[in-house]
């Protein structure tokens, strides 16, 4: 029997990075009203920045989100490069690249293994796995182990990394450590490849036309070079975010975004509808069969596309360690001025931007941060809606759609700590 | 003083896992720790309420909880004293947990950013001053460090398997 009312509740989901509530009103058969809620409590690091030292920046904004730590580090990092017109080396720009890929790689398999496999074994937790699914647990560890090294040898850690710093890295990594992740990136690798063919034969459609959002360039690194929409829209990072307009959420405590008043994704599907040419070769060759899918409008994809960019990362990681010469360089000296900066980069989860403004003192003067969640929120309102019709119309129960709807937000890898971390202050 | 030596063999240590206002770093550092010791804790910990790993988590009879984060807001406080109750020793873990920071940086702000952000506390029923756990709730063990010192949680983990007989 079709649902004529219901009201679905769902406080705090799990499996994500932080914490949401969803609830949404059916009347009459036909969905009322969908409200997502970031709960996450605001620490004001907008209003906490203001008068910090420019060179301790890097490291406060890392403490917006633990996980995203890396992508919060390096935007802010290339924010202050470009205000303060501080040259970076083409041996820290290798660097850079390593350290975004020990991000994707063990960011990413900690969503497709622990946060989204359960959900397609229809099971409630990694640790329920039995038979041949408790090897993608192991799996998992072998992976997240591979991109935590990555980032401890490059950065110095996996979170809140020390060595970035605006013009390069404040410590070198060994040669010899780096060259010896060469094996432990391969077997990742296997693993991650295994794990693609289950995402890929899982026929879960959470389909939904939308406006896809995106850096691109020659080089699939995550850090530049231009920003595309599925539209054909080429934009600098300068101009980023005049495209965007904010949008008050009455009830969450981030606000949303819109792109020229319309909704959007950002994130991995985003990244492969817009820019899966220019993936490393061998992965294209290795992955051919599941490129195929792409681009789609089937949010659910969003997991096998995260588990391609590991394969990406880790095939990328390999020939820059391979061909990498590393040569004693310091970072260069700053010189403060009255200026500002704009970085963007492709987080785990999509497009973030920063804009900093600095004072020749050698501080902030104040900045302005957008996360990739923050974007998503609208769109996957939308979804949500789309889905629980659509389950409504099918005669599906209050439990299923409600297990549905867990597992739609969960596809797009929602990380509220950094949705939350700000306030705007004309919000009302 | 309570004797926590469980007398039934085989029997495992009951944790639960929970993050407040904080960026989860610990959380990230503890799914790492995975990587390496699953197996081994997998023979002695039962993960009862762990949010990044389940989705049906039942806050009940835990032997130890370890805490993340600072309290910010009166749904975090009513949380906190739920976990308190519900678990025999409770671990701060990580700067937030243990000393506030960097979660509790508004508690500094000058009066004008005080101004700017008041509505906002008002709005999500934040509390006035931000907390580390120790402010509301006895805490037994801590694990200091931003993200927390990876080998003061073994260490600490350790103790709760000998102080529970389990290990």
């Amino acid at each position: 029997m079709t649902i004529k009312k219901v009201d679905i509740s769902i406080q705090d989901i799990s499996k994500i990075e932080g914490h949401a509530d969803l609830n949404v009103k059916v009347r009459n058969g036909k969905v009322q009203e969908v409200k997502l809620a970031f709960t996450d409590n605001k620490r004001f690091f907008t209003q906490a920045i203001r008068g910090q030292s420019i060179e301790t920046l890097p490291q406060a904004v890392a403490r917006i989100c633990g996980t995203c730590s890396l992508a919060h580090t390096m935007c802010c990092i290339e924010a202050i490069e470009r205000a303060l017109k501080v040259p970076v080396s083409e041996q820290s720009k290798m660097l850079k690249k390593l350290t975004m890929y020990g991000l994707m790689i063990r960011d990413h398999a900690l969503h497709i293994y622990l946060f989204a496999l359960p959900d397609v074994f229809e099971k409630d937790s990694v640790l329920d796995f039995d038979g041949e699914e408790t090897q993608y647990l192991k799996d998992s560890f072998d992976v997240k182990r591979a991109g935590n090294k990555l980032s401890t040898v490059v950065a110095g850690r996996a979170v809140h990394a020390p060595y970035p710093v605006p013009g390069g890295f404040s410590v070198l990594p060994d040669e010899k450590e780096l060259k010896a992740l060469i094996p432990e990136l391969k077997l990742a690798r296997e693993k991650v490849m295994k794990v693609l063919g289950v995402y890929a034969r899982c026929d879960r459609d959470y389909t939904r036309a939308t406006k896809f959002v995106a850096l691109a360039g020659d080089e699939f690194n995550f850090l530049g070079d231009y920003i595309l929409t599925s539209d054909g829209e080429k934009i600098s990072e300068e101009k980023y975010f005049e495209h965007l307009e904010k949008v008050v959420i009455p009830y969450s405590q981030s606000i949303g975004y819109e792109f020229e008043g319309d909704t959007y994704m950002l994130g991995a599907l985003a990244r492969l509808n817009l820019n899966k040419e220019s993936l490393h070769r061998n992965t294209k060759k290795d992955c051919a069969r599941y490129l195929k899918l792409f681009p789609s409008n089937n949010i659910f994809l969003n997991n096998l596309a995260q588990g391609i960019e590991i394969v990406h990362a880790i095939d990328h990681s390999i020939e820059i360690i391979q061909k990498l010469k590393l040569t004693p360089e310091e970072p260069p000296e700053l010189h403060y001025a009255d200026c500002s900066g704009v970085g963007v980069i492709e987080a785990p989860r999509g497009t973030l931007f920063y804009r900093v403004n600095l004072k020749k003192d050698g501080t902030v003067k104040d900045g302005t941060i957008v996360t990739p969640t923050q974007q998503n929120q609208i769109n996957m309102e939308l979804d949500i809606k789309k889905i629980v019709q659509k389950e409504i119309d099918r005669g599906t129960s209050k439990e299923a759609i409600q297990y549905e709807l867990e597992k739609l937000v969960r596809s797009y890898d929602p990380c509220i700590s950094c949705a939350v971390h700000f306030l705007k202050v004309n919000w009302i | 003083m309570v004797n926590l030596k469980k007398e039934v063999e085989g029997k495992k240590l009951r944790i639960g896992w929970f993050s407040f206002s904080c960026c989860e770093d610990s959380t990230i550092v503890f799914t790492e720790l995975l990587n390496d010791y699953f197996e081994e804790w997998s023979k002695f910990i039962d993960f009862v309420y762990v949010r990044v790993l389940r989705g049906k988590n039942k806050l009940k009879d835990l032997d130890v909880a370890f805490v993340e984060g600072a309290i910010a807001s009166e749904r975090e406080k009513k949380k906190l004293f739920d976990i308190r109750k519900n678990c025999k020793k409770l671990v701060a873990v990580g700067s937030c947990a243990c000393t506030g920071g960097p979660s509790a940086q508004r508690n500094t702000f000058p009066k004008e950013l005080e101004k700017e952000i008041e509505f906002l506390l008002r709005k999500f029923h934040q509390t006035d001053r931000v907390h580390k756990l120790e402010d509301l709730v006895r805490v037994d063990a801590k694990v200091p460090g931003c993200p927390m010192s990876e080998e003061k949680f073994l260490e600490v983990l350790n103790q709760m398997l000998k102080e529970f007989g389990i290990k």
